[in-house]
């Protein structure tokens, strides 16, 4: 071993690795990598069955009826610029910069948060629309499958947010104890690449669940 | 474990949360609180072997019955329904509950030693993984016991068996255990992949370079990609199932519009990579016996490993040559057919690599070395009748007959049973610090040699006269009767083998006449073979400094400049992590989770469905508080201080 790493080892916190790349990241990525394939499923399973289901019966769904693509796309632009809270978050941490850190991740749950009640407003919305409801069975009372695919691969991915907001309320009420330090920058770091990796996904199923009803 | 010498140090004083509720166990603790609370990662290797090893008896049972009621044609030993039972539970079992936590056990137990690493990456991770494996395997056996009993669906479960409206038994609760039951099992899997592979590509002692690695740790890199990959396929599988039968979605209901196909791909898409999954291990297994017994390095090592790789990438390609008889298309089927075809090439490479490795060695043929000749002839047979599959006519000719049956059998138990048996007798005196009876080792092997060609090697050409298999009984005068019967003794052979094996396993941890076995009894390869038996709770007292593969060989055998070295003794001595409750109470809070979901809903007087998730809350709740804690407690610790030949 050479003498660079053995003073490594001194060090508490920075254990050696054989990549130097922090364990706790590399688990991270693995689990990411997994997940891919999980969000992977789910949209397959939605644009399998997006043309051969829209007609079941005489009853034509034309999706453009109920999804109301301006909220969809306000509660995009709000999840994608959580995330730049989210890297300003793991940034000030780094740092060192406690109050600085405290305050995006702040905005993040914020923005999560609005991100959450859109989707929760939005399915009651689509679930309730008289004449025009789409639920998990059906639509317009009659048996279909758009809303299974919809709603389990929307609502997945809405459970992912609310975990992501969940471990960073975690993180914001660990910030009040005052025990946090730039020790903890790496699993804020880990919670980062989550929340980015949410996001990135929500950037597929936008153009692939809703966009493309509009232009396919 | 001896800790006599070992000099006591007090733990590190550590802050008490108010969340602390329950006093973690320091080092000394013993007997049952030690094993509920170990986050060792030998200790967690014996747990999920002996577990494993209880399924394995169990689902043994299980293909006895199935074999006793096909000894005569129309025998009514068993009900249709009781046998459909009988072989999804059979299947289910020996793919989740015997074989991947066998490999488990191995994973868990010897991957650490052959890198020189102090434990896998995330010990606390690596205790919630088994106490989920064992959540679900509650899960799964206790379907027995409520409305309908056992699966009755396959283990393959295609749509529409699955479906609430074609049940025999009326709300029928076997399906749903099933579901859930598999949902645990693969968060267990997963867990423990994520943990692997950090493990193996951070932990590795200085001077283990990847391509140092024994090739059973190549294995386990590649076993754990395929199951982080191929696991959520099936998971969403099961979440598509599990709305479907509890909350009216579509997915898989062709009379509203869903397409029981997409099961069938989906099921595959993890299906086949679960096959290398399954029999991977075992090959990285024989890797390490085939060169120790016939004491030469291993032939074409690079190749191997690669040959591995490919067949996990490749296991990604072929899913649906199990789909032939459906319809697909002539392109889809083609290419299927192609890229089956192409996967023989690299398994092939693998066992020509076996037999260069054998090539001019002196060969013992101990135990272990037995079971892997076995294993690779068995596996061989198995293999061919593989290829034939690949041509799509042969295919369509074969499907749902016993040639499939007696396939994956030569594949599943000549193939990774045998490997996994082999590693028993291979690394037991490893843990247990004696040596097997070699007598005994070698009637267990013959039994089982005997006993399973007897049984699944007729049942090719039961498949070529056309008996189905999953089919309840068979009429007489189609020439079934006498094959039936041989395979049914032979079944029984078999199980007398395993039996006595498993027997042999676990006496050899009480056994105190035994051979002790010393620290390297067959003058193997690996870094595990340099410390002693049983391998001490801390590993390696120094960590070692790798000069080259094979290399408690090169300490023996090698020149003197590939010899290993070992760091500097740590003035912090060895770090231990403290024992935690929390893997255990996690995993419990995930079982009753799954126990509230599986009756949360009832038939109400004027038949509405009345949905109650209390009993699924608190199983929630208990879990996610055992995590926070889990998370606030710390890896805690305290330091050993061996001295510096105690390994």
């Amino acid at each position: 071993m050479s003498e660079a790493a053995a003073a490594h080892a001194d060090e508490h916190h920075e254990p050696y690795t054989s990549t130097g790349i922090p364990t706790k990241k590399v688990l991270m990525w693995a689990f990411l990598g997994s997940d891919c394939m999980f969000f992977g499923t789910l949209i397959s399973t939605h644009l399998i069955y997006r043309k051969i289901s829209a007609t079941v019966g005489t009853n034509y769904l034309d999706i453009r009826d109920i999804f109301d693509i301006e909220l969809t796309s306000f509660s995009t632009f709000i999840l994608l610029a959580s995330s730049l809270f989210m890297a300003l978050a793991v940034s000030a941490i780094h740092k060192g910069n406690l109050n600085s850190t405290r305050w995006m991740l702040f905005g993040t749950i914020i923005f999560g948060g609005i991100f959450l009640a859109c989707q929760v407003y939005e399915f009651t919305h689509f679930a309730y629309a008289p004449g025009n409801e789409l639920t998990l069975s059906s639509y317009r009372g009659e048996p279909h499958v758009f809303g299974s695919t919809f709603f389990v691969l929307t609502g997945t991915h809405g459970t992912h947010v609310a975990i992501g907001v969940f471990w960073l309320l975690g993180w914001l009420a660990y910030s009040f104890t005052g025990k946090m330090s730039t020790a903890d920058a790496m699993d804020i770091e880990c919670c980062g690449l989550y929340w980015h990796f949410v996001d990135i996904v929500w950037i597929i199923i936008f153009p692939v669940v809703y966009l493309m009803e509009y232009a396919l | 474990m001896a800790t006599e010498s070992v000099k006591y140090v007090a733990p590190e004083t550590k802050p008490k949360t108010l969340l602390d509720v329950f006093r973690r166990p320091d080092q000394h603790v013993t007997g049952i609180r030690d094993w509920l609370t170990t986050i060792d990662h030998k200790k967690i290797g014996l747990l999920y072997g002996l577990v494993a090893l209880c399924s394995l008896i169990f689902g043994g049972m299980q293909a006895l019955l199935i074999r006793s009621q096909l000894w005569a044609p129309n025998q009514e030993l068993l009900t249709p329904r009781e046998y459909n039972q009988m072989f999804t539970m059979h299947g289910t079992i020996m793919v989740f509950l015997v074989i991947m936590p066998l490999s488990a056990a191995f994973f868990n137990f010897v991957m650490p030693l052959q890198i020189g690493a102090r434990d896998v990456a995330f010990p606390r991770l690596n205790a919630l993984s088994l106490w989920c494996f064992v959540a679900g395997a509650i899960i799964l056996n206790l379907s027995w016991f409520f409305t309908g009993g056992a699966p009755a669906i396959g283990w393959f479960a295609y749509s529409p068996l699955t479906d609430v409206r074609f049940e025999e038994v009326a709300r029928d609760l076997g399906p749903d255990f099933w579901v859930f039951g598999i949902q645990v099992l693969g968060l267990a899997s997963l867990l423990a992949s994520f943990n692997f592979i950090a493990t193996l590509i951070n932990m590795r002692a200085p001077g283990m370079t990847m391509m140092r690695m024994p090739v059973f740790c190549w294995m386990t890199l590649v076993v754990s990609f395929l199951i982080i990959l191929a696991f959520p396929a099936i998971t969403i599988a099961l979440v598509e199932l599990m709305f479907d039968r509890n909350y009216g979605t579509n997915f898989y209901d062709f009379l509203e519009g869903g397409k029981p196909h997409l099961w069938q791909h989906l099921f595959w898409i993890f299906g086949h990579p679960e096959v290398y999954i399954l029999i991977l291990p075992a090959m990285g297994i024989v890797s390490e016996v085939v060169p120790t017994f016939s004491r030469k390095p291993l032939f074409g090592y690079g190749l191997v490993i690669f040959s591995g790789a490919i067949i996990g990438f490749m296991g990604f390609a072929v899913w649906s040559h199990h789909m032939f008889t459906t319809g697909m298309g002539i392109v889809a089927t083609s290419a299927f057919s192609m890229l089956t075809m192409l996967i023989a090439i690299p398994t092939g490479v693998k066992i020509f690599n076996w037999i260069g490795t054998m090539w001019g060695g002196k060969i013992r043929f101990d135990t272990p070395m037995l079971f892997a000749l076995g294993f690779i002839t068995m596996f061989m047979v198995g293999g061919f009748t593989g290829i034939m599959h690949s041509s799509v006519p042969i295919d369509m000719q074969q499907q749902d007959t016993y040639f499939v049956v007696a396939h994956f059998h030569y594949v599943l138990i000549g193939g990774a049973l045998f490997g996994l048996f082999c590693g028993f007798y291979f690394w037991l005196p490893k843990m247990t610090g004696r040596m097997l009876d070699e007598k005994m080792g070698k009637i267990v092997f013959t039994l089982m040699f005997i006993g399973f060609n007897t049984t699944f090697f007729p049942m090719h050409y039961l498949g070529m006269i056309g008996q189905p298999r999953r089919t309840h009984s068979y009429n007489a005068g189609n020439g079934f009767e006498m094959w039936n019967q041989i395979a049914t003794v032979g079944a029984f052979i078999l199980g007398i083998g395993i039996l006595l094996g498993v027997i042999q396993f676990m006496r050899s941890f009480r056994d105190k006449s035994l051979k002790p076995a010393g620290k390297n009894p067959w003058d193997a390869r690996s870094l595990e073979w340099t410390l002693s038996s049983p391998v001490k709770e801390y590993n390696f007292a120094r960590t070692p400094i790798v000069k080259a593969r094979d290399q408690a060989w090169e300490n023996n055998y090698g020149p003197r400049e590939l010899h290993s070295e070992k760091e500097p003794l740590d003035h912090h001595g060895v770090h231990m992590p403290d024992h935690s409750w929390y893997p255990l109470f996690t995993a419990i809070g995930f079982l009753v989770l799954v126990i509230g979901m599986l009756f949360h809903s009832s038939l109400g007087a004027d038949g509405e469905i009345i949905r109650n998730y209390t009993v699924p809350i608190i199983g929630g709740i208990i879990a996610i508080t055992s995590m926070i804690m889990w998370s606030l407690e710390g890896p805690g610790g305290y330091h050993l201080f061996p001295e510096e030949d105690e390994e």
